[in-house]
């Protein structure tokens, strides 16, 4: 039921962990549904240098997280800004219709993670 | 890689002997029952030797068993039927809630045409006190259907008690026997049932054969008309193959039972005993004892159903969960909810059923590698040191 690339992002997911230090921090889902993603980002000089997950999921849920933060990386925040769901679920060669809404959080919880950074340099 | 199937509560291989039980009638015996040249004569004494069977293998007599296309095709017949048949002495009937959806969506047809239902609680083990059956029954009740064995849960419900609590109310009483007939004794006359379903591929028979058991004299509105198959209580020219495939299926049972049970117990309680101590914050859901011979079923925290499943067929260990994710309804199992398993930690849900080509090597590989999975996961997991933030949530997200 799922691409290859997102079984493969599912086996093999990059940038799991926290970032101790990070920018900006995003969390979106709730556990009672399913599926949690959790964002981690890094901000210099406007550009995202690096972004890490924690997710609480389905296979799809994990694949997402990791293609989100692979596909942010070097990007400025307003470019970041602009991933949506549909491009994230795009590069993992599609997602079944089922899992598009439910388990495809990424993009979400990485624009709150850019909002936290831009609240916490309100400051 | 080897396959390694623990998911015998899904469906099972057929025996060999069941297929060559059935060749004839994909083959050369084509004809129908109702025809009365050689073939047809062969398919009918085929279709009768089977419902012997079957009967034996519950204690019936073979005029008490209607054959179906399936378990769920027989839940329907019994709840709709049989309600239908009595609506004019009474239009209340009473389920559990931990039944198959085959139950719970005839009994919301039967609430959309003017019946009431009570859907009685379980307690954590999954078991329904009969003590409330008796406190559910109004005038009005005229059916009752518990399920005998869960196979989410794997807990076994008393249902010799239940039955007797029917019988003393003059209510009819049907069992959904899916998960059990075929795999632990059932005896109608032993236990007092008047309606019960079960199906062949639970016990190594072919997929779209099932039957009902109906008490002689037990009244029942057909949900396919048509000619007078089956007493003219289930219309349509009979899947010979099938019936004479779950006719020995059902001899194989009868003669097997024992040594097949005896065979998987040793094997469950060592896989759940080594789940249990090998895992911290994992779970057996469903009763400890009186569950069916071949199910272990966990919840396990921190990570969600779907994503060990994955793993696990990765590495060639086919088995089965109950979370929201790996439904294609999206909904996590309502039968863990009524446990009183906060939905959450439903998600993860897992269940390893086994059976009788089941190897005890098997079992040692899966003990090995799902401690393995389950850290993968957690680490990915954001709730690896508890849990934040489910308390008092609900599920808002849009499906």
């Amino acid at each position: 039921m799922y691409s290859e690339k997102v079984m493969e992002h599912f086996t093999n997911p990059r940038n799991v962990g926290e970032l101790p230090d990070a920018d900006g921090i995003g969390t979106e889902g709730n556990p009672v549904c399913g599926d949690v993603m959790k964002i981690f980002i890094k901000v210099k000089d406007n550009i995202i240098t690096d972004a890490k997950f924690k997710t609480f999921g389905c296979g799809a849920a994990i694949a997402v997280s990791s293609m989100v933060t692979e596909m942010v990386k070097g990007k400025t925040l307003d470019e970041a800004l602009k991933i949506s769901k549909e491009a994230v679920a795009n590069e993992l060669g599609g997602l079944p219709p089922q899992k598009m809404h439910c388990s495809n959080l990424g993009a979400d919880a990485l624009h709150k993670a850019i909002e936290d950074y831009r609240q916490r340099q309100g400051k | 890689m080897e396959k390694i199937y623990l998911d015998h509560v899904a469906t099972n291989p057929m025996h060999p002997e069941v297929l060559e039980a059935m060749m004839p009638f994909l083959k050369e015996d084509f004809g129908n029952p109702l025809s009365l040249y050689p073939s047809g004569a062969k398919a009918k004494e085929a279709i009768e030797e089977a419902r012997g069977s079957v009967a034996s293998l519950i204690n019936a007599k073979p005029n008490e068993i209607i054959f179906t296309a399936s378990g769920a095709e027989s839940n329907n017949f019994a709840l709709r039927g049989i309600a239908l048949a009595l609506q004019n002495k009474g239009k209340h009937i009473i389920v559990s809630k931990v039944e198959h959806h085959s139950i719970l969506n005839s009994a919301r047809f039967l609430e959309k045409a003017g019946f009431a239902v009570t859907y009685l609680p379980v307690d954590k083990s999954g078991l329904v006190d009969p003590e409330s059956v008796q406190k559910a029954i109004t005038k009005e009740t005229v059916l009752l259907s518990i399920i005998h064995a869960s196979p989410e849960v794997g807990t076994v419900e008393p249902v010799a008690e239940i039955a007797k609590i029917a019988k003393k109310n003059k209510i009819l009483f049907h069992t959904d026997a899916v998960a059990s007939a075929g795999n632990i004794p059932v005896d109608v006359r032993e236990l007092g049932i008047d309606a019960l379903s079960l199906t062949a591929h639970q016990f190594y028979g072919p997929k779209g054969a099932g039957a009902l058991y109906l008490k002689e004299g037990t009244r029942i509105v057909p949900l396919i008309y048509g000619g007078i198959q089956e007493g003219g209580r289930r219309a349509g020219t009979e899947n010979v193959p099938a019936i004479a495939g779950m006719g020995k299926a059902a001899e194989l049972a009868k003669r097997d039972m024992g040594k097949r049970s005896d065979y998987v117990k040793p094997l469950r309680d060592k896989l759940i005993s080594s789940v249990l101590s090998k895992i911290t914050n994992v779970y057996l859901t469903g009763h400890p004892e009186q569950r069916l011979p071949g199910h272990a079923s966990f919840v396990v925290e921190y990570i969600e159903g779907e994503a060990m499943l994955l793993l696990l067929s990765a590495k060639g260990i086919y088995v089965a969960s109950g979370s929201a994710c790996s439904s294609k309804a999206l909904k996590a199992s309502p039968v863990l909810l009524s446990l009183g398993i906060p939905s959450h930690l439903a998600q993860g849900s897992v269940v390893f059923t086994l059976g009788e080509g089941t190897k005890e090597q098997e079992i040692d590989f899966l003990i090995e590698t799902f401690p393995q999975i389950i850290s993968r996961l957690r680490e990915i997991s954001p709730y690896s040191k508890g849990w934040e933030g489910t308390e008092g949530e609900t599920c808002t997200v849009k499906k």
